[in-house]
């Protein structure tokens, strides 16, 4: 009677999520699993190793860095890819980031144009891939839950959210012709509470950032925008220190801290457990207009 | 505390049925919608009135929100202190039926929109169509818009018998009406006003406790092999998901089709190494034979094996711009395996409306049919009813790659008789078809327990329901197939020619006796949940099933508690003298003088009840 064959919510997503990644190696044939260093990564990085295990990791890691990350995110990405042993490509659009793209004077709308979608295609296309693994989840945004787990993208790499395919039970149609691609999302269902929970019951190492500590932060609009070492004040402004941590991890001048004193996974658990606000809320990206998440998608955007 | 579980529901139903609307009131009012959320609702309601647009959570792109339609799926996640939920907000237009059958796939339930002005649509009964041929195994009926036929009883009585009607002709029996109006939350989350007349549970409280566990299959094993996992000269694994059944490690296991016999070695989850693993785990296993498997393969026990296939008869519903034509090619995806397949005919066209069925050349889209396909490459298959792993496979236009179908696999029938071709299980010494030969051993090796009847006795009002299905639940959960025997639900069936006179009573326990010992025949633990007031008839009952395997408890609380707790409003009634020949008021109850267990449940909580009976059952078995 000891036998417990019932499943609990955590092992069920983690199967699924397994499952996911294994048909993406299985039918790819030059498969790519997107890595933005976040927590969702950190998860996805651990369900790849234990689809494979004892076997490495089947395919490449994709970071597109914009150059405007959290220096403890490239530090952490370039520790883990030695721990871990798998193979990382970088790429960033060197051609914007030398014309001076930054979202300060250009706008957060043709910045993450230039940094992330334009880099994203390009660095796509050079690889010829054709499954690209990310970590959205449908929780996030509401275009995101409209989205498939195998999601079909034209030769441009855009989204007809009109012409989805139909995805029935766990038969991925994952055929298609020379450079059309797909998006795949083995977190889909996941909830970002899930992936805490995950990541306690599991041990996974994540970027320090997440942690509350004392840093230096301007307050704009209602958020808390770290200042970097080029972030410019605005007139009136000046820098202070507060207590705080982030809830998701971007470009510095765009991602918003929150308020905390959670230092360790359980107490982060806790104060989700709490939360009256949306995970998103601190990404100043998806606030520009209605639908902004949507239209990015479209053209390309994860 | 377990860990919660997980319930995948859908909503269907018309347009303009209120779907996003209900999902709206359902999660602003169990608290699962963040403040920014419902601060840009504010924001974005055009009306300017007071009321927010629900319907703006779920609809998601903006041609939706432009048209006020729901095109596709929405994906929506929330939990309760008891459940988590994933609920599918799938569209209403007949336009969008694929985006609907996506949803309909992956659900445990589903919930049905009707409104009450409208009454039953066509699309409500092209939903339910759908949602019965995907084998969704049970249905809640939300009658929305109560407050605008006046919180009439008899309008949502009428709607549910008429809805019932159709229902029955699909094979479903599982259905719950719940009257709502989802603009005002009535019945959703909390009791509403002005419906008094229904004493039924709230939307929410149904979706926290129906049962779904149970719908898993645990019994046929099949492993289809996603990819070998392999380290030169280190290791050789087949990763997968257990798609049904469980497999033990140093289990015997079959390869298919090659049918090379080896042994379970290892199972991992990821560098994890598990004892067991069961339906819906991923897995890696290791062989203790270096034999050929590949991607497609499927792993099996010898004794239960799926069977082969080069024709699939099955039910469609056709999702593609390009039509299934008799004659046509198509990839199909069924398991881990990509084949092609002509299609040789099309039987008819369902009209999920009149559930008539039209002679057709074609299906196109939307359209729900029966057809016949022919394998370039034959695959393992089981009917979709026991397996929907390997009772489904995908269409796939060969030229664009679309998904043009969902199809499930299903056996011929009777009515087909002109299709009675369907070839022999080629000459495969080692792969043998068992068919009656067997034994009650082999069946109580496969159900990991020895079969027995728990027979619980009391007054009404003692628990005994509660604990019977309290304890069907944890047997189940630790792998024992089980089945609860109720004496308010055989009364509508099996017995329902039967009063409660000392006769009809002593009847109503004969025939529940029988069927409790042919579910043990079938290997089966049955707990029943009947008053069963007399001795004579519980000694018979005994003797029916076979003394070894009866085991009686006594769910001994006072009359005073069940009276106190008084459930059902019997014990009101049989003292106001409406309700003659009731138990412990005007009919004696005659207690077990040694029974197995007794259960007080006024002492004991259900957990220390069935805390009892497992540690029972357990010294049973070891016995």
């Amino acid at each position: 009677m000891s036998e417990r064959l019932s499943l609990g919510l955590l092992d069920e997503l983690e199967a699924e999520s397994i499952q996911i990644i294994r048909e993406v190696a299985a039918e790819g044939e030059r498969p790519v699993m997107m890595y933005s260093i976040g927590k969702d990564s950190s998860v996805m990085l651990h369900l790849a190793r234990k689809a494979f295990h004892p076997a490495p990791i089947p395919f490449p890691l994709l970071h597109v860095d914009t150059e405007f990350k959290f220096p403890e995110m490239i530090e952490f990405r370039n520790r883990m890819a030695v721990e871990i042993g798998f193979d990382l490509r970088v790429y960033t659009n060197r051609q914007a980031i030398d014309s001076g793209a930054n979202p300060w004077e250009m706008g957060t709308v043709r910045c993450c144009g230039f940094l992330k979608t334009q880099a994203l295609l390009e660095s796509l296309k050079l690889g010829s891939y054709d499954l690209v693994i990310g970590g959205a989840r449908r929780e996030e945004e509401r275009s995101r839950a409209k989205e498939r787990v195998f999601s079909f993208r034209d030769i441009h790499g855009q989204w007809d959210p009109r012409r989805q395919r139909p995805e029935f039970w766990q038969l991925y149609n994952t055929r298609m012709h020379p450079g059309e691609s797909m998006r795949v999302f083995p977190l889909s269902n996941w909830t970002e509470l899930d992936v805490w929970r995950y990541i306690a019951r599991e041990g996974i190492a994540v970027v320090p950032l997440y942690f509350a500590a004392e840093r230096e932060v301007v307050e704009r609009n209602g958020q808390l925008i770290p200042v970097g070492k080029d972030t410019p004040l605005l007139a009136g402004e000046t820098s202070v220190q507060r207590l705080c941590r982030f809830r998701t991890l971007g470009c510095y001048p765009c991602t918003g801290a929150v308020a905390s004193s959670a230092v360790t996974v359980e107490e982060i658990i806790a104060e989700l457990e709490q939360a009256r606000l949306s995970e998103r809320t601190t990404r100043i990206i998806d606030h520009d207009q209605d639908g902004s998440m949507e239209r990015k998608k479209r053209e390309g955007y994860f | 505390m377990s860990e919660p579980d997980l319930l995948h529901f859908l909503t269907a139903g018309s347009v303009d049925d209120g779907k996003s609307t209900l999902i709206g009131r359902l999660l602003y009012d169990a608290n699962a919608l963040y403040d920014d959320h419902v601060a840009a609702l504010r924001r974005t309601a055009a009306t300017g009135n007071a009321e927010m647009d629900f319907s703006l959570i779920t609809d998601g792109l903006r041609a939706e929100r432009e048209q006020g339609i729901t095109i596709d799926v929405a994906y929506r996640y929330f939990a309760t202190s008891r459940r988590r939920f994933i609920v599918a907000d799938a569209p209403g237009h007949e336009q969008y039926t694929r985006n609907m059958a996506t949803a309909a796939s992956h659900a445990d339930l589903a919930l049905l929109l009707i409104d009450a002005e409208q009454g039953v649509s066509t699309q409500s009964k092209r939903h339910a169509f759908i949602c019965a041929l995907l084998g969704i195994p049970r249905f809640v009926v939300a009658i929305n818009k109560m407050d605008l036929v006046g919180y009439s009883e008899e309008r949502f009585r009428e709607i549910e018998t008429e809805y019932r009607d159709f229902a029955v002709r699909l094979g479903l029996s599982n259905l719950q009406f719940i009257p709502v109006c989802a603009v005002s939350g009535d019945n959703v989350v909390r009791r509403g006003n002005g419906m008094a007349w229904y004493a039924g549970t709230t939307l929410l409280s149904y979706l926290e406790e129906v049962y779904v566990a149970g719908d898993r299959n645990l019994v046929d094993f099949r492993l289809p092999v996603q990819r070998v996992i392999h380290l030169p000269g280190t290791f050789r694994g087949f990763g997968g998901r257990v798609v049904s059944g469980l497999l033990r490690g140093g289990d015997e296991v079959m390869v298919l089709p090659s049918g090379f016999r080896s042994r379970v070695t290892s199972i991992a989850i990821g560098m994890q190494p598990v004892g067991t693993a069961v339906a819906g785990q991923s897995i890696t296993v290791s062989l203790e034979d270096d034999i050929d498997v590949g991607r497609g393969d499927l792993l099996v026990h010898p004794g239960n094996v799926p069977r082969e296939r080069r024709e699939l008869e099955a039910m469609l519903v056709w999702t593609g711009d390009e039509p299934l034509v008799a004659g046509g090619i198509y990839q199909i995806k069924h398991a881990a395996r990509w084949l092609k397949a002509r299609c040789e005919t099309i039987s008819y066209r369902v009209d999920p409306n009149t559930l008539s069925r039209d002679t057709v050349d074609s299906l196109s889209l939307n359209d729900i049919g029966r057809a016949r396909f022919t394998l370039f490459t034959p695959v393992l298959a089981d009917e979709y009813r026991r397996n929907r792993a390997l009772g489904s496979f995908i269409v796939v236009s060969v030229s664009g790659n679309d998904t043009l179908g969902a199809a499930v696999i299903v056996d011929r029938t009777d009515y087909d008789a002109e299709l009675k071709t369907e070839r022999a299980v080629p000459d495969r010494s080692n792969v043998v078809w068992h068919e009656g030969q067997v034994t009650l051993a082999a069946r109580s090796a496969v159900m990991g327990h020895r079969p027995a009847t728990v027979w619980m006795t009391g007054l009404s009002g003692a628990g005994k329901s509660t604990v019977a299905f309290a304890l069907e639940r944890r047997l189940i959960e630790a792998g024992h197939p089980c089945f609860v025997l109720d004496g308010d639900n055989v009364r509508h069936g099996l017995n329902r020619d039967l009063g409660f006179s000392p006769k009809d009573r002593a009847e109503n326990i004969r025939r529940v006796a029988e069927v409790a010992r042919l579910m043990n025949e079938a290997g089966l633990i049955v707990i029943t949940s009947f008053i069963s007031p007399f001795r004579d008839d519980r000694e018979m009952a005994g003797q029916i099933i076979g003394k070894e395997r009866f085991i009686e408890v006594h769910l001994s609380t006072r009359i005073e508690e069940c009276e106190r707790r008084d459930v059902k409003g019997f014990y009101r009634k049989a003292r106001a003298g409406e309700l003659q020949g009731f138990t412990g008021v005007s009919a004696p109850y005659e207690p077990p003088e040694s029974p197995a267990v007794r259960l007080d449940t006024e002492l004991l909580t259900i957990d220390d009840s069935i805390n009892i009976l497992l540690q029972h059952l357990e010294n049973y078995y070891e016995s």
